[in-house]
């Protein structure tokens, strides 16, 4: 069952076009990575398919009554808003103390109930941003670089978090990210972005060439490299025929199983 | 009756302006609105004029001009334009339009100091319905949007996944603003209506931990301090609105004093 879906969806700022018919379907219980570099449009396509952001084509379609949690990249609190984190977590639908302290422990917050919001750091306000998501028992799980600012140890800690209640709730995710060689072992399907859909697929083949690269110490080499076998081609055309080349050349033969969506 | 006594009336017109101010102060500190509170206060003056040129109940005509310039500037603010300036720019030309324009207005010779500066000592029974009137609709308006509000205001992303608009929101805001302007011009002028909105609201957060208790916090002080303001000009014959906000000034000094103390 899909949950949510864009189709052809464009997106402009201005003159500039930043996403570029995007077509993308998230079914229900699936985790899904969009990777990118800087600028692709990861977080637009995360913000253009929960409705935040006027189209200027194609759609962003919800499942009708979808229980959504979109845990933002980061919330800029105005220091002359008092909001402890409790109150925080009653937004806009109320819930009870049980529930509160449930989710903020899930999500490793379970210390943070009486802070100010403007007093946390990065790390414990991403977990409250992630209970929020939680208390409305989503279906899926839109992150947006959940692990900015974690090193890796941390964002290692954060996925298998993010697996865990996966598996509890069932629910799909959504996360944009660019740490490829930790998200990948969780994920069903990776999506490549640079504007459009460059490429979709399995992230199997991937998988294989970053722990083989982490065995050899150079786990940050793994996603560059990722990196430069999805963007060093041109991107002004349609022609994306070299994909499955560009598979074989970084990761021998493995490389297959990726799906190409132009 | 009590209401005949002129400070009672006082008294309880400023109570009234200050509980509808209270709750809406908080939202224009927290979402940096304090200019677009000018502008809409200043436009009002204009539309006092037209009031009195067409001969129209003055709360309507500042209600319509307060209304006008605040869905103007609301529906600029979201499409990039340098809202600083512009803001400077509507709110000044409102106020200078409006000031020109009432000697174009035919007839009695009409001194607008009571709209600049307020004129509670002369509210009347009629004001003051249309006073405590306004707060409730401004307080009802608030308080049923409150928790959609507080969300779009600390992100308009999760009032969208949320599932709700958060520009509709922003639209009750404007509203709000607009109904207490025109209920406020009488109290304490168009001039020092922002300083009502925003010092209560700006004393009260130096003693509060949730938006609940900054609001409930802000209504009190901004209701003492009208009382306080009202006894001041009463004892010391000064001017009444000015004296309310001086008061209100005071509040926020000891109360951010006090915090700095504290911590």
């Amino acid at each position: 069952m899909t949950l949510l879906e864009a189709r052809g969806l464009s997106v402009r700022y201005g003159k500039t076009e930043v996403l570029q018919g995007v077509d993308l379907a998230i079914t229900a219980g699936e985790i899904v990575t969009i990777v990118g570099p800087n600028g692709s449009g990861k977080s637009t396509l995360l913000r253009a398919m929960i409705g935040a952001l006027p189209l200027s084509a194609g759609q962003a379609i919800r499942k009708p009554g979808l229980r959504l949690g979109y845990v933002p990249q980061k919330l800029a609190v105005d220091p002359t808003l008092p909001m402890t984190v409790g109150r925080f977590l009653d937004l806009p639908k109320p819930v009870s103390a049980e529930r509160r302290e449930a989710a903020l422990i899930e999500s490793g917050a379970g210390t943070l109930e009486n802070r100010q919001l403007a007093d946390l750091s990065g790390g414990q306000f991403q977990r409250v941003l992630l209970a929020r998501a939680l208390l409305n028992d989503p279906e899926i799980l839109l992150l947006d670089e959940p692990t900015q600012g974690l090193d890796q140890p941390g964002s290692a800690a954060f996925y298998r978090q993010i697996e865990h209640i996966r598996g509890r709730l069932g629910c799909a995710v959504l996360m944009v990210s660019h740490e490829l060689h930790v998200v990948m072992a969780a994920s069903d399907r990776v999506v490549c972005l640079n504007g459009h859909v460059c490429c979709s697929g399995s992230p199997e083949v991937v998988a294989q060439a970053a722990e083989y690269r982490a065995l050899f110490g150079s786990g940050t080499q793994g996603a560059l490299a990722l990196y430069r076998h999805e963007h060093t081609h041109s991107h002004d055309g349609h022609d994306h025929h070299n994909h499955d080349h560009h598979h074989d050349h970084h990761h021998g033969a493995q490389a297959p199983e990726a799906e190409h969506n132009h | 009756m009590i209401l005949d006594d002129f400070l009672i009336r006082a008294a309880l017109a400023g109570i009234g302006v200050a509980l509808a101010a209270a709750p809406l102060g908080c939202f224009v500190v927290w979402r940096r609105m304090a200019f677009f509170g000018d502008a809409t206060a200043h436009a009002a003056i204009l539309g006092v004029v037209l009031s009195l040129a067409l001969s129209l109940p003055i709360i309507a005509g500042a209600l319509v001009a307060a209304l006008a310039m605040a869905v103007t500037v609301s529906t600029l603010s979201g499409r990039g334009y340098s809202m600083d300036t512009l803001l400077g720019v509507l709110a000044h030309s409102a106020l200078a339009f409006g000031l020109v324009s009432v000697t174009f207005v035919p007839g009695v010779r009409i001194d607008l100091t009571a709209y600049l500066f307020g004129d509670i000592l002369a509210v009347s029974k009629g004001d003051l319905g249309v006073i405590w009137g306004g707060a409730a609709v401004v307080i009802g308006l608030i308080g049923w949007r409150w928790q959609r509000l507080l969300l779009s205001t600390l992100s308009e992303d999760l009032a969208y996944s949320a599932g709700f608009d958060p520009r509709r929101e922003q639209l009750v805001l404007t509203i709000a603003l607009a109904i207490v302007v025109a209920v406020a011009i009488k109290v304490v002028g168009a001039l020092l209506i922002g300083a009502m909105l925003i010092i209560p609201a700006a004393a009260a957060r130096a003693l509060s931990t949730t938006p609940e208790r900054m609001a409930v916090l802000a209504a009190l002080i901004g209701g003492l301090s009208a009382l306080g303001g009202l006894q001041g000009a009463f004892i010391l014959d000064t001017p009444a609105g000015p004296s309310m906000v001086c008061v209100a000034a005071m509040f926020f000094a000891l109360t951010t004093l006090f915090k700095a103390f504290r911590t």
